[in-house]
């Protein structure tokens, strides 16, 4: 083999950057999914919890354009209930705290949304 | 073409109705460990490979002048004669894809008011290159981000990454613009092979499908992102069980997930085997990476059979006998070489 020396460095470089993903890992303990906080006095969201999981910024964005530019306050959900379109009334009712809810599965996932630029952060009941 | 495009679609598909018909361990745990194996694997082997194929003699492609007299300026870059500078030549066409910036495009001018007929015009022809580069810098800054599914907890450089990519603050999910530019670049790089009638002519089986393989990736990874959501905790709790030997099932996913997983697989499986190994190529190319001193350094072929050399000293020791009694001239007389 010629120039070995170069070759083995970029060998050990190329292996060693695509491996990353399992030797970073190791010795850590298994992940688990961040668990959140549920709302104590309620068991129904709008939506269930597999849509409100993967569509819930596009709901709230579909809500604050009906609220907002519409003026359009009643939403119909797939199960036929009626809601108020209200991010303060209705969302954050019984989703109340901020830091066991929203912030512990968006930091793990490396989501930092800017709602709360202007909204008001609920940080749960003192 | 069109066998890239079934190729991809099959593919596409077979792992749609795997995911969907119970395979989906075989697709979402099995083929991604096998993937990643043989591409490690298949990478160095071929690296290795390249490595014990000898270049004895200097052949760079030179694109100016030569370092020359001490008035006349030498092209350093385009034609370097020292290690330092052949370093910064390759960095160059590594980060910055340098002799693709020279790309010309020829067309015949069928009535040149020059040659009052047809002529052969070059252009520079940047396009190429700006699209190759796109393509190249979106793809390794999407492969970045991806590390936030990898990580835990998420580096604070992959959320700067995340940041800047996404500064423009459209949409939620927030719009990445690498992701919407890789697409824009990988569908131009395609068009090109289909429009421009010359590039068509000599594209292959194994040019098509590299490219529709990542546009598949990249349009099932967007189609998740902004349309058909996958929810990625469930996604983060997947990959981790990967990345942490003990898979978990991908229940909760969506099937576009195992496509688009797949889709990574098979690129990774074809990649030792394919024109995508200029990545580790583009290192071994005796045209870029050694320096241009044929003139100044002498290069022998490491293999040549020892010569058999009969210096005139020699000769003249031989036939010494016989060239005194012609009257030869001789550099020692009979009488002085026996002392």
């Amino acid at each position: 083999m010629y120039n070995a020396k170069a070759v083995i460095v970029g060998a050990v470089i190329f292996a060693a950057l695509f491996s990353s993903p399992f030797w970073l890992n190791v010795g850590k303990a298994d992940y688990k999914r961040p668990d959140v906080v549920l709302p104590k006095n309620e068991k129904e969201c709008v939506e269930p919890v597999e849509y409100m999981r993967a569509e819930h910024m596009a709901l709230l964005n579909q809500w604050r354009d009906q609220a907002l530019r519409n003026e359009k306050r009643v939403y119909v959900s797939s199960t036929g209930k009626e809601w108020t379109i209200s991010l303060q009334n209705t969302c954050l009712k019984c989703h109340n705290d901020y830091a066991n809810f929203c912030e512990k599965c968006h930091i793990a996932n490396s989501v930092y949304p800017y709602c709360w630029t202007c909204h008001i952060t609920p940080e749960g009941k003192k | 073409m069109i066998a890239a495009l079934a190729m991809v679609a099959l593919i596409g598909c077979i792992a749609w109705a795997g995911a969907a018909g119970g395979l989906a361990f075989l697709f979402s745990v099995v083929l991604p460990y096998v993937a990643v194996i043989i591409f490690v694997v298949g990478v160095i082997r071929r690296m290795v490979y390249w490595a014990k194929s000898p270049v004895p003699f200097r052949i760079p492609t030179t694109g100016g002048q030569e370092a020359s007299l001490d008035f006349i300026k030498q092209e350093k870059w385009d034609c370097p004669c020292t290690t330092g500078q052949t370093v910064v030549r390759m960095l160059l066409e590594v980060l910055t894809f340098r002799s693709l910036f020279r790309n010309t495009h020829a067309e015949v001018l069928l009535n040149d008011p020059v040659n009052k007929g047809p002529r052969v015009v070059y252009y520079s022809s940047k396009w190429l290159w700006v699209f190759a580069l796109l393509f190249h810098y979106c793809f390794l800054v999407v492969i970045i981000r991806h590390f936030r599914f990898f990580l835990d907890p998420v580096p604070a450089c992959i959320t700067w990454i995340e940041t800047f990519d996404g500064l423009m603050q459209v949409g939620v999910p927030r719009f990445y613009v690498s992701g919407g530019l890789l697409l824009v670049a990988l569908l131009f790089l395609l068009t090109r092979r289909l429009v421009n009638e010359r590039v068509r002519y000599i594209s292959l089986l194994n040019d098509y499908f590299p490219l529709l393989l990542l546009i598949g990736i990249v349009a099932t990874g967007l189609c998740m992102r902004y349309f058909d959501k996958a929810d990625i905790a469930s996604v983060k709790v997947f990959i981790m069980g990967l990345v942490h030997l003990s898979p978990v099932s991908t229940a909760g996913l969506p099937s576009l997930f195992v496509v688009h997983l797949t889709f990574v697989c098979v690129l990774l499986l074809y990649f030792p085997f394919s024109k995508l190994m200029h990545m580790p190529g583009i290192f071994f190319s005796p045209t870029r990476n050694v320096p241009n001193d044929t003139r100044r350094v002498r290069h022998v072929n490491p293999w040549n059979p020892p010569k058999q050399f009969f210096t005139y000293a020699e000769y003249e020791d031989e036939y010494r006998e016989f060239m005194a009694e012609a009257g030869l001239p001789l550099e020692k007389q009979p009488e002085k070489a026996a002392e």
